[in-house]
């Protein structure tokens, strides 16, 4: 066993009892990076040397007695999306290349005041749009489990690299299910805050009413450990919310005895995988086994959910991306006759087809004549979505459903038809619409050997419950927790 | 084969709005696609929502104004460092007149 393949709680143990320093951990972390990532690709930058000038720092506070910060030498992989100082962010976009921010993101200076190490930048769907991690601009990541299949998306790196074991933890962000699919198809932990939960400063902005940052890692107590860390009001996001940040940690240490459960039937219906199905089932005889009561419930606009969801994304995408123009960061074309044409040069060249045609679909839903067809009935929709949790959440404290209807697929599988894409986050999307948490936790594999995540969605601000509730599930799973194998042979075969 | 919602010319005309530019094929290609989404979207016609108010944000804030304090921000510097067109402070665009 190597140190690499720790838990952050773990690592932080190990560190503090003076058993390993951080610095031989760091060592680890990028032999596994320079061992597997020209197979998984789920690294657009590495930070090598300043990580490991950190971890020497981080040492020399052990050795001098001092006081440890909670993360203090936890290697930590960082979307390409989240704005870090002095190193390049590019959100997998070619608009982007050679932008280096001059400031942090807050859940950024959060981390390095925590004592967490920044070891690199991940790979990720063009703007966050996207399933797969297919639509970066600098080629796909690949599943550790499958190197023949997609890592999910649009966090796919981040995901990739935390089950690669080439991070202890890393930040993702999810739109529509972008931390959670993703942590799915890799067999990890992954949960999107409740919206205002954590701050979005230095997020860069794909649909300001649904992105949220959020943990991607190995198991529940590093997803808690992590959201205490970047969780709380920030002046800087006007939209974050001025709440206690609770003691996560301590939620998960109780029992679910007094858990109602709901399980909403439109998730099990039309095109889910028998597999993830049954997986589902097997789990929910778990939570009974804990003494949980489990009922069926309906979440009847389910299926408005996805047409709504990607009406609001490409809206606000369309004025988002508005700010790419070649004027004061990024990309600008060489050749132009005047500022018009530069700017449509410069747009042209700079996005990839997915961000180009949810821009297209997006100004067109917003122009002149369309808006109240589109963009506000989508919003009057939004609202009969949220109700239908408020109702649920009046009798139940989770719902359980799937995370994805499949287990990863094939890379090309889906890349030609954007709307069977679109339907892998048929489960993830209304949470983000309605602005409620949820967790991605494994419950279990496929016959082929795939992950398959279990979803545990939770009332605002109830990030405690569904962390209580992925904990003990968690701890009394009985299948039992593998990681991947990284197989290169057939990799190796179809490049020579 | 879907019913045409939006014509070649109106992806023309979107583009424009949206400052991008499509070859023949691009333009032919971004019609079909935009069509078939398009038809997708009318789905949620089949719901009534007359008497339902519009969600922009989930969690319901007044205004939030921040105190009037001058703060520190980015130097002129570390604002200009990320164009390779920059004369005198400012950034470089072409001629607008």
């Amino acid at each position: 066993m190597t140190l690499n393949q720790l838990t952050a709680h773990e690592v932080v143990n190990l560190i503090k009892k003076k058993k390993i320093t951080a610095y031989e951990v760091m060592q680890d972390i990028f032999n596994q990076i320079d061992k597997v990532d020209n197979l998984i690709k789920a690294f657009l930058i590495i930070n090598r040397e300043e990580a490991l000038r950190q971890a020497k720092e981080i040492d020399a506070k052990v050795k001098n007695g001092e006081e440890l910060p909670p993360l203090a030498g936890i290697a930590v992989a960082i979307k390409d999306i989240i704005a870090t100082q002095g190193t390049e962010t590019t959100c997998g976009s070619k608009i982007l290349k050679g932008f280096i921010p001059p400031y942090n993101a807050t859940v950024i200076n959060k981390l390095r005041e925590a004592g967490a190490i920044i070891i690199g930048k991940t790979n990720m769907d063009e703007f966050a749009m996207g399933s797969s991690t297919e639509n970066s601009a600098f080629g796909p990541t690949y599943n550790p489990w499958d190197l023949e299949r997609v890592p999910g998306g649009s966090s796919g790196g981040s995901a990739a690299a935390v089950a690669a074991d080439e991070a202890i933890v890393a930040l993702g962000t999810d739109t529509g299910g972008s931390i959670r699919q993703p942590a799915s198809f890799c067999g990890i932990v992954g949960l999107k805050p409740t919206y205002g939960r954590v701050s979005r400063y230095g997020l860069i902005a794909y649909a300001s009413s649904l992105d949220q940052i959020g943990p991607i890692t190995k198991d529940v107590t590093d997803c808690a450990l992590i959201m205490k860390v970047i969780s709380g009001h920030d002046n800087m996001d006007s939209t974050s919310v001025n709440l206690e940040v609770p003691d996560y940690l301590k939620y998960c240490q109780a029992g679910i005895k007094d858990l109602k459960i709901g399980v909403p039937m439109e998730y099990f219906i039309e095109g889910i995988d028998p597999e993830v199905k049954s997986a589902l089932n097997r789990t929910l005889k778990i939570f009974e086994k804990l003494g949980a009561n489990i009922e069926e419930t309906s979440l009847p606009h389910t299926e408005y959910s996805l047409p709504t969801y990607y009406l609001i994304a490409i809206a606000e995408a369309s004025s988002n991306l508005a700010r790419y123009d070649g004027v004061q960061y990024g990309y600008r074309v060489e050749d132009y006759e005047d500022l018009s044409s530069m700017y449509q040069k410069t747009r042209s060249e700079g996005f990839g087809s997915e961000v180009k045609r949810r821009i297209m679909l997006g100004t067109y839903a917003l122009s002149s004549g369309y808006y109240d067809a589109y963009y506000l009935k989508a919003q009057k929709v939004r609202t009969l979505i949220k109700e239908d949790f408020d109702k649920a959440f009046s009798k139940y404290d989770i719902l359980i459903a799937p995370t994805s209807p499949t287990p990863a697929f094939k890379l090309n599988e889906k890349v030609s038809n954007s709307l069977t894409m679109y339907l892998s986050d048929i489960y993830t999307n209304p949470i983000n619409l309605a602005g409620i948490p949820a967790i991605s936790i494994n419950c279990g594999y496929s016959k082929s050997n795939l992950p398959i995540g279990l979803q545990i969605i939770g009332k605002h601000f109830g990030e405690g419950t569904i962390l209580r509730a992925a904990f003990n599930f968690e701890q009394n799973n009985d299948v039992e927790k593998k990681k991947p194998s990284i197989k290169s042979a057939k990799h190796k075969e179809a490049t020579e | 084969m879907t019913e045409k919602i939006i014509t070649k010319k109106e992806v023309e005309y979107v583009a424009k709005l949206a400052k991008l530019e499509f070859n023949e094929e691009e333009k032919e290609e971004f019609t079909s696609q935009l069509n078939s989404i398009l038809d997708y979207f009318k789905k949620l016609n089949e719901l009534n929502t007359e008497k339902v108010e519009p969600t922009a944000y989930v969690i319901s804030m007044l205004n939030l104004l921040n105190e009037d304090k001058v703060k520190p921000s980015l130097s002129q510097e570390e604002a200009l460092s990320n164009s390779k067109y920059v004369k005198k402070g400012y950034f470089k665009v072409p001629k607008i007149m």
